[in-house]
C-alpha cells in the first residue's frame, strides 16, 4: 500500500460507563481513501467506537482527530459539518417520510439557505431547491432506489432501509463514511450490490470505516481490518493477515474450541 | 384540489360578514379567529417539531400586554428613584412590539429548555406562564393587577394621504383578524415546506439520525419557538386591542388548553387542522349556550372532543385527508398524511 495521508486518527480512546470498561485502549488510523473495518465479537466496543467518533459520546480519555481537527468537545452535528457522517445499525431512516423526502432531509447540509428568503421564495431559495432535488434523484439511483422514491420509507424491508440510511448519510456529502453493520438483514444478492455501492463510494474518494458481522463481505470489501475484543484491539492488518491471526481466532471461536 | 379548497375556504371565510349580521356572532367569530391564530402558532412546535408548549398562553398574554401598554402608555418607579414614563404610541406599534417582544420570549423559554426538551419544554413552559401570570397580577403600578388594563384603544390602520382608519366596527376587525391569520397561516406553510421545515420534521420522526445528517437541534426549535411565540404575540396584541380591556386572567391555564384541544382536535401537524379545529371549539360554546344548562354545556364540549378523538384519532383533517386517499388510490398513503402538505413533486 503507498503511503496515503491520514484522515482519522484515534488516540489512546477510553470509554468507561462507570465500572463497565467499553473501550479500554484504542488507537489506530485511518488513511484518506481507505476502507477500513473495526470488527469484533458483540460487546467488543465497536458501535461505542463509533459513538466516540461522532460525537454522540464523550470519551473517558484519549482522543479522535479528524482532518486535524480534534473531536472532543463538538457536537453531533458540528462533527457531520466536517464532513464525517455514520449510519445506525437500528434507526436508519425518517420512516414517515417518502425515500425522496428523506433525502431531500439528508441534504440539509446543501441546501442551507437564510430563513427569510425560503419564507419569502426569494430566487435564491428557489434554485437551491431545485437543486436539491436533483441531487435527490441522483442519490436514488445512485443507491439502486428509484423505484421506491415516493413509498413511505418506513415500508420498505429491512435490506433497502440500510440503503436508505446509506443514501442519507450520502446526501450530507462525506468525506469519510462510518458505517454501522450495514448489511446486516440483507441476502446474499442485497449484500454482492452492496460490496459495489461500497467500492462506488470509495472511488469517489469517501474515506469509509465499516463495523460489521458479515465476515465474507468485511474480508472482500476491506483494504485494513481492525479487530476488538474486550475493548481492545488484538489484531490489525489486511485480510490476509488477520484471516490467519491466532489471536483473532480464538476471540471467535473460543479457546475451548480445541479441546471440545 | 388542495388550491381549491383553500380558495373556496378563504372566499367563504371572507364572505361571512357580508351576511351574518348577527354582532354576537360575528363577535364569537372574532375571538375564535385570534384563538384560532393562536392554535396555528402551538401547532407549529406540537405538529411540526412534536414539543408540548403547554404555556404557550404566555406568549399571547404578554403580546396583549405590551400592545396595550405600548399603546396606553405608563409611568413607573424602578429601583434606584428611576421613574420610567412611556407616553402612548399608536397601536400599530404596540402591535409590532407585541411581535417583537413575545418572540424575544420565544428565544429565552426555547434556549432554556431545548438543550434537554420534551418533558422539561413542558415544564418550563408551564412555569413560565405562570410566572409571568404572578407579575401581570402583582406589578401594579404597570398593570394595574386585578383592575385591569382597560380604554385600550382600537388598531388603527395608517392610509397615506387619508390620515387613519380607525377599526372599530366588528366588520373591520374581523377583516384585521382575517387577513393576519392568513398571513400567519402562509407564514408557517411556507415555513413548513422550506428546508428549515425539513430539518423540523427530521428531528421530530429520528432525532438522532436529524443530528447525524448536520441538523442543528437546539438552532431549529429554538427558531421554530420564536416564530410560534411571535405569532402568539400577534394574536394577543389583536386580542388586547379588539376586546379592548385585559387583566391577568387571560394567563389562565384553561386558554392554553383550549389552544392544545383546537390543535389535537383538527389534527396537529396539519396546517389546516388548527383551524379547523379551532372554528369548531371556538364555536361550539356559542352554539350550545341557547339550548343547554351551562353544567351541560361542559359535558357537551367534553363529549365532542372525545367523540372526535375517538372516530378521528390523528385528528379531523389528516385523518379525512387519509380516507380520502385511501379512496382514491386503494392503497394506504402513510407519509403524505401525516403531514400532508409535503405532497412529494416529481424528481426533476
Amino acid at each position: 500500500m503507498t503511503a496515503r495521508s491520514i484522515a482519522m486518527t484515534i488516540d489512546q480512546v477510553a470509554v468507561r460507563f462507570g465500572g463497565l470498561v467499553a473501550i479500554s485502549d484504542m488507537s489506530f488510523t485511518v488513511g484518506g481513501g481507505e476502507i477500513v473495518s473495526l470488527i469484533g465479537p458483540n460487546g467488543a466496543g465497536k458501535t461505542t467506537a463509533f459513538n466516540v467518533m461522532t460525537g454522540f459520546l464523550t470519551p473517558s480519555a484519549g482522543r479522535v482527530t479528524y482532518q486535524g481537527t480534534t473531536l472532543t468537545g463538538l457536537k453531533p452535528h458540528e462533527i457531520a459539518d466536517l464532513g464525517l457522517i455514520r449510519t445506525f445499525q437500528r434507526t436508519s431512516v425518517f420512516p414517515n417520510d417518502t425515500v425522496y423526502d428523506n433525502l431531500l432531509i439528508g441534504l440539509h447540509r446543501q441546501g442551507r439557505v437564510r430563513l427569510l428568503d425560503a419564507i419569502l421564495g426569494l430566487p435564491g431559495a428557489r434554485a437551491s431547491e431545485r437543486r436539491l432535488r436533483l441531487r435527490a434523484s441522483e442519490l436514488l439511483e445512485w443507491v439502486g432506489l428509484e423505484r421506491r422514491a415516493h413509498d413511505a420509507a418506513g415500508s420498505l424491508s429491512y435490506g433497502e432501509q440500510r440503503l436508505v440510511g446509506v443514501a442519507l448519510a450520502l446526501a450530507a456529502e462525506p468525506s469519510m463514511l462510518l458505517l454501522d453493520e450495514p448489511v446486516s438483514g440483507m441476502n446474499a444478492s442485497e449484500t454482492h450490490r452492496f460490496v459495489e455501492l461500497i467500492r462506488s463510494i470509495r472511488d469517489r474518494g469517501i474515506t469509509i470505516l465499516l463495523v460489521e458481522h458479515d465476515m465474507p463481505m468485511v474480508m472482500t470489501v476491506s483494504d485494513r481490518i481492525v479487530v476488538l475484543n474486550y475493548g481492545r484491539i488484538i489484531a490489525e492488518g489486511t485480510p490476509d493477515v488477520i484471516r490467519n491471526d491466532p489471536a483473532v481466532i480464538e476471540a471467535y471461536l473460543g479457546h475451548g474450541a480445541g479441546r471440545a | 384540489m388542495k388550491a381549491i379548497i383553500t380558495i373556496l375556504a378563504v372566499a367563504a371565510l371572507a364572505s361571512v360578514p357580508l351576511w351574518l349580521r348577527d354582532p354576537y356572532l360575528l363577535n364569537a367569530l372574532i375571538t375564535t379567529g385570534i384563538f384560532v391564530i393562536g392554535a396555528m402558532s402551538l401547532n407549529l412546535l406540537l405538529g411540526f417539531t412534536g414539543q408540548l408548549s403547554l404555556g404557550h398562553i404566555a406568549f399571547f398574554g404578554i403580546g396583549a400586554y405590551v400592545s396595550a401598554l405600548t399603546s396606553l402608555g405608563f409611568d413607573i418607579g424602578l429601583p434606584g428613584d428611576i421613574r420610567l414614563v412611556h407616553a402612548p404610541w399608536p397601536p400599530i406599534a404596540g402591535f409590532v412590539l407585541a411581535i417583537l417582544v413575545a418572540g424575544l420570549c420565544g428565544y429565552f423559554v426555547g434556549l432554556l429548555s431545548f438543550r434537554v426538551r420534551g418533558a422539561y419544554f413542558v415544564i418550563v413552559t408551564i412555569s413560565f406562564a405562570e410566572v409571568v401570570r404572578l407579575v401581570a397580577l402583582n406589578w401594579v403600578e404597570l398593570t394595574q393587577g386585578p383592575l385591569a388594563l382597560t380604554n385600550i384603544p382600537s388598531i388603527a390602520l395608517p392610509l397615506p394621504g387619508f390620515g387613519e382608519l380607525m377599526l372599530r366596527t366588528k366588520m373591520q376587525n374581523y377583516y384585521l383578524v382575517l387577513v393576519v391569520a392568513l398571513t400567519a397561516y402562509l407564514l408557517i406553510a411556507r415555513l413548513v415546506h422550506s428546508h428549515f421545515g425539513r430539518a423540523m420534521r427530521g428531528l421530530m420522526e429520528n432525532e438522532t439520525l436529524a443530528v447525524s445528517v448536520g441538523i442543528d437541534v437546539t438552532r431549529t426549535l429554538t427558531i421554530a419557538a420564536v416564530i410560534s411565540a411571535a405569532i402568539a404575540g400577534a394574536a394577543g396584541s389583536l386580542y388586547a386591542h379588539y376586546i379592548r380591556i385585559i387583566d391577568p386572567e387571560v394567563f389562565a391555564f384553561i386558554n392554553t388548553v383550549t389552544m392544545v384541544i383546537m390543535v389535537i382536535s383538527g389534527g396537529k401537524g396539519s396546517l389546516a387542522g388548527p383551524v379547523v379545529g379551532g372554528l369548531i371549539f371556538g364555536l361550539l360554546p356559542v352554539a350550545l349556550r341557547p339550548v343547554m344548562a351551562p353544567e351541560a354545556q361542559w359535558i357537551a364540549y367534553g363529549g365532542v372532543l372525545m367523540a372526535i378523538l375517538f372516530v378521528l384519532p390523528r385528528g379531523i383533517v389528516p385523518s379525512l385527508a387519509l380516507r380520502f386517499a385511501r379512496r382514491r388510490s386503494g392503497k394506504t398513503a402513510l407519509a403524505p398524511v401525516a403531514l400532508p402538505e409535503t405532497g412529494v413533486k416529481e424528481p426533476a
